[in-house]
């Protein structure tokens, strides 16, 4: 099997003071070398959460109970090195973040050091990782800031107030990408940045994936992101993944009420708007979860097995999986 | 112009920033009639929210006119004034700000009623505020009323303060990104209950969002009009808008727009800008504000001339070329 990501029966909760959030409950995905995954769900369905279970990054409230994460290192082709997430610690840890495994995290724009300018950032992350300095630090950060059509000379000595969202969203990119990392995560990327710059973005990344060789997995909200930059698209629903499959099967023949639903409520500039319709009801509290399938209470197919036993995902055609009874009427 | 419920004329706003006075809003003239939908779109820092806020008559103009059924609003006193404040109405952005958590659902929305002695009794009022949570689909109303807000999904949440903005008849809504809170699944119920009461009771509503498909949706039937950096650059109604833009800007974010759809979205093709840099307010190119960036840009005149709003084809269109256009076509 060529992922270069595998999660296996993740679940994850936080404990709060009204009782255990159950932000991801028995999750199963693989991320395929080379390809751009997308997470898609609303606020509050755990994405984030997956986010950071991968890079191990969990606040102290939160508790992975069961499951595991393998990460296989690719050896220049000449086989990989299986690497189990959950075990590593201390300087294994270490090496794994950024190294083999990045993130963009979703508030981008704080993410740098307000007092440090853009080149010390990168000398001390190459610092930290015990990688290039000096000149060949310089040439490297150099080539990543041009490939993010960043202009190095203007960039370099800014400090990151002197920059806008976009710019402050590129140079993190670029950072990101600094040690050569195998697997990019990037949590909502373009959430909070105006169109243009959103698009400038998406154009960054997709060119960024012709000419580096990294796998992609991000996290958004915004189905509109993943229609134009996904490989394969997974519709995640109150910390489930309930649907995965590639990204023009789920767009044009989703099989999950929930996914059916998502793509009907959007509107979009060159669509009609008399098929559009919202999903009755809101996304449940993770806390106080409905029974059975999570979705019930606001699915259209809904019977009475949907209430009392939750779905697996199950093989719709190869490659499209979904976890709902009645899918066959949904399509 | 005479007969709009709300008539902008020549408004313009200023700030003071770091000793320096940037213009949000610059001269811009805008007449919405009772019962229309306008939509306004733009950037960040384009001047859509400054412009709503005037219209609610909670931040004043630095120049220029607004008109609410023909009176200048800035000279009402009394009456007339309670009048206006009451006729216009906003809907905030964030529904987890916009309700106090320490009110039901049923004291935030009978403490305008009886202060405004809407109703006179605490039957009638009780009656009333069922009505309205109906009004905005929040059935049964019964099992909302005793609720506090942190109890409320953010979509109920929404429909709370657009319940309260109705308790007092207005005439002129505000929504300034009403939805964009709120969870994507449920956004198109908002913008059908807030088209429903438009409907129904006559509302004219300001729409002001960053999301032109959603415009587009909202707005089917109404305008919408695009800002750059503080002005009014093309407004047209809807569906000519979003076929057949006129303005550069209006082109490139268009195109710049991402869909909902594969197919769509990776054959759609892209405008180009010249620069990518958004020009700070502080200092504003001259002429055109659009031209370092616009990929139409047709020399010289773009550069010193600033353009101003043109007829052409059913629209308002503030460029040089389009102005061009329609005179050479005349």
């Amino acid at each position: 099997m060529n992922s270069v990501l595998s999660v296996q029966n993740l679940s994850i909760e936080y404990s709060a003071r009204r009782g255990r959030v159950q932000a991801i409950r028995n999750v199963s995905f693989d991320v395929q070398r080379g390809e751009a995954l997308a997470l898609i769900g609303e606020s509050g369905s755990g994405k984030t959460t997956l986010g950071l279970g991968v890079v191990q990054l969990l606040p102290a409230s939160a508790q992975i109970t069961q499951g595991a994460i393998t990460y296989r290192r690719d050896h220049n082709g000449a086989g990989a090195i299986e690497i189990d997430v959950l075990g590593l610690r201390g300087n294994g840890l270490r090496e794994f973040r950024w190294k083999e495994c990045a993130m963009v995290f979703q508030s981008a724009l704080n993410a740098l050091n307000p007092v440090l300018r853009i080149a010390d950032q990168f000398a001390d992350t190459a610092k930290a990782h015990g990688y290039l300095h000096g000149n060949a630090l310089r040439e490297r950060a150099r080539h990543l800031l041009t490939l993010v059509r960043l202009d190095p000379e203007r960039v370099w000595k800014s400090f990151p107030h002197e920059l806008s969202g976009g710019m402050r969203q590129r140079v993190l990119i670029a950072l990101s990408l600094l040690l050569e990392p195998q697997l990019l995560i990037l949590d909502e990327p373009t959430t909070a940045l105006d169109i243009l710059t959103q698009r400038n973005i998406m154009d960054v990344l997709k060119e960024l994936r012709g000419k580096l060789d990294f796998s992609l997995m991000f996290i958004s909200h915004d189905l509109s992101l993943a229609a134009e930059l996904a490989d394969r698209v997974a519709t995640v629903y109150a910390g489930k993944v309930v649907e995965v499959g590639d990204v023009k099967t789920i767009f044009k023949s989703p099989a999950h009420p929930y996914s059916i639903g998502l793509i009907l409520a959007v509107p979009t500039i060159t669509g009609t708007h008399e098929n559009l319709s919202s999903i009755p009801g809101s996304p449940p509290d993770l806390i106080d979860l409905p029974s059975g399938c999570k979705f019930h209470p606001r699915c259209p197919l809904a019977d009475h097995r949907c209430t009392r036993d939750e779905p697996e995902l199950e093989d719709v055609s190869p490659g499209h999986r979904v976890a709902c009874w009645n899918w066959r009427s949904a399509k | 112009m005479a007969n709009a419920l709300i008539a902008l004329d020549h408004v313009t706003r200023t700030f003071q920033v770091k000793r320096q006075t940037i213009k949000a809003v610059d001269d811009l003239s805008l007449a919405i009639n009772a019962g229309e939908i306008v939509c306004l779109v733009g950037e960040s820092g384009c001047g859509k929210t400054t412009t709503g806020k005037m219209i609610a008559g909670v931040l004043p103009v630095s120049s220029g006119e607004i008109l609410f059924r023909g009176e200048e609003i800035s000279n009402l006193r009394g009456d007339a004034h309670k009048k206006f404040r009451l006729g216009v109405q906003m809907i905030h952005q964030d529904p987890y700000a916009s309700l106090n958590p320490v009110r039901t659902v049923f004291d935030t929305i009978a403490a305008p009623l009886r202060h405004h002695h809407y109703t006179q009794t605490e039957t009638a009022t009780r009656k009333r505020v069922r009505e309205l949570l109906e009004l905005v689909d929040l059935t049964p109303p019964d099992d909302l009323l005793d609720k506090y807000p942190h109890q409320l999904s953010g979509g109920q949440r929404q429909r709370v303060s657009i319940a309260r903005a109705l308790t007092v008849n207005p005439a002129f809504i505000v929504a300034d990104e009403a939805v964009s809170m709120v969870d994507v699944s449920i956004r198109i119920s908002l913008l059908n209950t807030l088209s429903k009461l438009k409907t129904a009771m006559g509302l004219s509503v300001l729409f002001i969002t960053h999301d032109l498909a959603l415009a587009k949706y909202f707005a089917w039937e109404g305008r919408i009009g695009v800002m750059y950096l503080g002005r009014l650059v093309e407004i047209a109604p809807s569906r000519q808008l979003v076929e057949h833009p006129q303005h550069p800007y209006t082109q490139v974010l268009l195109s710049a727009i991402p869909e909902a759809n594969p197919d769509v979205t990776r054959k759609k093709s892209r405008i180009e800008l010249r620069s990518m840099d958004v020009p700070s307010l502080m200092r504003l190119p001259s002429g055109c504000a659009f031209h370092p960036r616009c990929p139409q840009f047709i020399g010289e005149i773009c550069e010193r001339v600033r353009p101003e709003l043109t007829q052409a084809n059913g629209a308002r269109v503030a460029c040089h070329l389009v102005e061009e256009k329609v005179t050479r076509g005349a």
